[in-house]
């Protein structure tokens, strides 16, 4: 019969020798391999002093993100729930009054906005989805929670931080990737 | 009543040392648990506790009182006084054969000579051998009194084993009490260090053989069958909860380092300093280099233990059983008549 792949070893069958019966030298082997391994260097990220890295496509959590000025840049168009394939995302639209342009980049503008951090799957197809830059995945790691009803985020959650008022917490939470 | 001619002075000494004898062993047998954990991880490139204290040293204690605070459960269909006894005896017998070890020659306190030795028995072996072998009833009882098949049946595995392994260790000791002439720990120690070599040197093949044998004595891996998490769910400790099943895994640990001094003091000199000329200097001094000498290489033997134990994987119970009377007894029955050969034609 022709093999399949290259890995496979015919076995042996050969009876042992009183050497290998003894099992003694096979055990030592063992031994020093296990002890050769007290010094190898250890794969461990000890988490909280020190952090993975992360590639830089890494999805993490997500920002609604705010222009220069400080303004909101959802207008509550709906694409980012349209293209959310865990339906995670719902928003209630609701129109710009008169002496809040600081607040909302255009005229409409999500009232509510609400992701079930239970059901994202973290695909980063919002993120696609949006025409106005508005939203997008961050470097921060979702944190856990103990009750599920906290993990249902709303705007105060995922609002990126103020550039004008706080430019440090915005800084922090924009991280190293480019969002415009 | 003549208690005026009683040496109290005496009584308190040994009752002193017996504390730290049993102090000595629980804290060993207390780190031997995290350095159980610590050898593991390095042995599979981890890192291994260090959360609590530097270098996680307090983990042990924090361990301890874990096991405390846990729900203590004891099944209705039990026999509660045996249920109980169980992880006592257990813990008695570990504890009770250290009385006959010696710790090291003499130190004086206030021109007081004291031995560091509880009690020197001319029987000392044999008492070892005799605690060791009621030890199997911490097990047993275990398991009989949990009222659980499953433990039933490891605590029989695991009686079985001692019982066979206890034969060949006993037939390999015959060998080496024919060279040393004595069942007193304390003369097979002094013998060691008064200019001859170690045991070891003469009996190699008996060594491995104790050794083989006290590993499992222990119930250490390789031979933990009576806590086999895989087949029989947990072993004979499957119904205990809290400090009882502490107990339990605690009685290991002070067995192993039980059975590594008295390996030491058999095989490896006791307290004696290879290499150097007791003798010559300070007896104080050489007293307490020679507790440390032999905590030392107990040392060295309860790493050894740990390092077969992340080793080697477990046997099958048929090996087991195999090793024991086609492999171990018939050798050491070879190596004691050798023996017995050579010490004749000696004299």
């Amino acid at each position: 019969m022709q093999l399949l792949t290259q890995r496979s070893k015919p076995v042996s069958r050969k009876p042992m020798n009183l050497l290998e019966k003894i099992y003694l030298p096979a055990i030592l082997k063992g031994m020093t391999i296990t002890f050769s391994h007290m010094f190898h260097k250890k794969p461990t990220i000890r988490y909280p002093e020190e952090t993975r890295e992360f590639s830089p496509v890494f999805r993490g959590l997500h920002v609604l993100n705010r222009d220069e000025e400080g303004r909101e840049n959802c207008t509550a168009c709906g694409l980012c729930a349209v293209a959310c394939p865990a339906e995670a995302i719902t928003m209630e639209a609701a129109e710009r009054k008169e002496g809040e342009e600081h607040l909302y980049r255009e005229e409409k503008y999500a009232a509510r906005y609400e992701i079930n951090m239970l059901r994202c799957i973290f695909c980063g197809l919002c993120e696609d989805a949006c025409p106005k830059d508005a939203i997008y995945l961050s470097e921060t790691v979702a944190p856990a929670s103990f009750a599920r009803k906290e993990l249902i985020y709303g705007k105060k959650d995922l609002l990126i931080p103020n550039p004008v008022t706080e430019p440090e917490a915005y800084a922090q939470a924009k991280g190293q990737k480019q969002i415009k | 009543m003549n208690l005026l001619v009683f040496d109290w002075a005496l009584l308190i000494e040994k009752l002193v040392l017996i504390a730290i004898i049993i102090s000595i062993s629980l804290v060993v047998a207390m780190y031997a648990t995290y350095g159980e954990r610590k050898v593991a991880a390095w042995m599979q490139d981890r890192v291994g506790p260090n959360r609590a204290g530097p270098f996680g040293l307090l983990q042990p204690l924090a361990d301890g009182l874990k096991l405390f605070f846990k729900e203590e459960i004891i099944p209705n269909s039990s026999n509660k006084f045996l249920f109980i006894l169980g992880p006592s005896l257990a813990m008695l017998t570990a504890m009770m054969t250290c009385a006959v070890v010696p710790w090291g020659s003499q130190i004086k306190i206030a021109g007081r000579a004291i031995d560091l030795q509880v009690a020197d028995i001319n029987i000392g072996i044999l008492y070892v051998f005799g605690v060791v072998s009621m030890g199997v009833y911490g097990i047993m009882i275990g398991g009989w009194a949990s009222n659980n098949k499953f433990s039933l049946m490891a605590a029989l595995r695991g009686a079985s084993q001692v019982i066979s392994y206890e034969l060949a260790m006993g037939i390999s000791l015959i060998a080496l009490l024919m060279i040393t002439g004595s069942l007193s720990l304390k003369t097979i120690a002094e013998q060691q260090i008064n200019g001859h070599w170690w045991n070891i040197v003469y009996q190699p093949v008996g060594f491995l053989i104790f050794f083989v044998c006290a590993l499992a004595e222990c119930n250490r891996a390789p031979f933990d069958l009576s806590e086999a998490e895989s087949e029989l769910n947990m072993g004979y400790h499957q119904e205990y909860s809290s400090m009882k099943l502490g107990f339990f895994l605690f009685a290991e640990y002070i067995n192993m380092f039980i059975s590594s001094v008295i390996m030491a003091t058999l095989f490896f000199g006791g307290y004696d300093i290879p290499f150097v000329n007791e003798s010559k200097f300070d007896p104080q001094l050489m007293a307490v280099l020679g507790v440390v000498s032999l905590m030392a290489k107990t040392l060295i033997f309860i790493f050894v233990f740990m390092w077969i134990r992340w080793t080697l994987p477990r046997f099958r119970y048929d090996q087991l059983m195999n090793l024991g009377w086609k492999g171990l007894i018939p050798l050491a029955l070879v190596n004691m008549l050798v023996t017995a050969v050579v010490v004749l034609s000696r004299q």
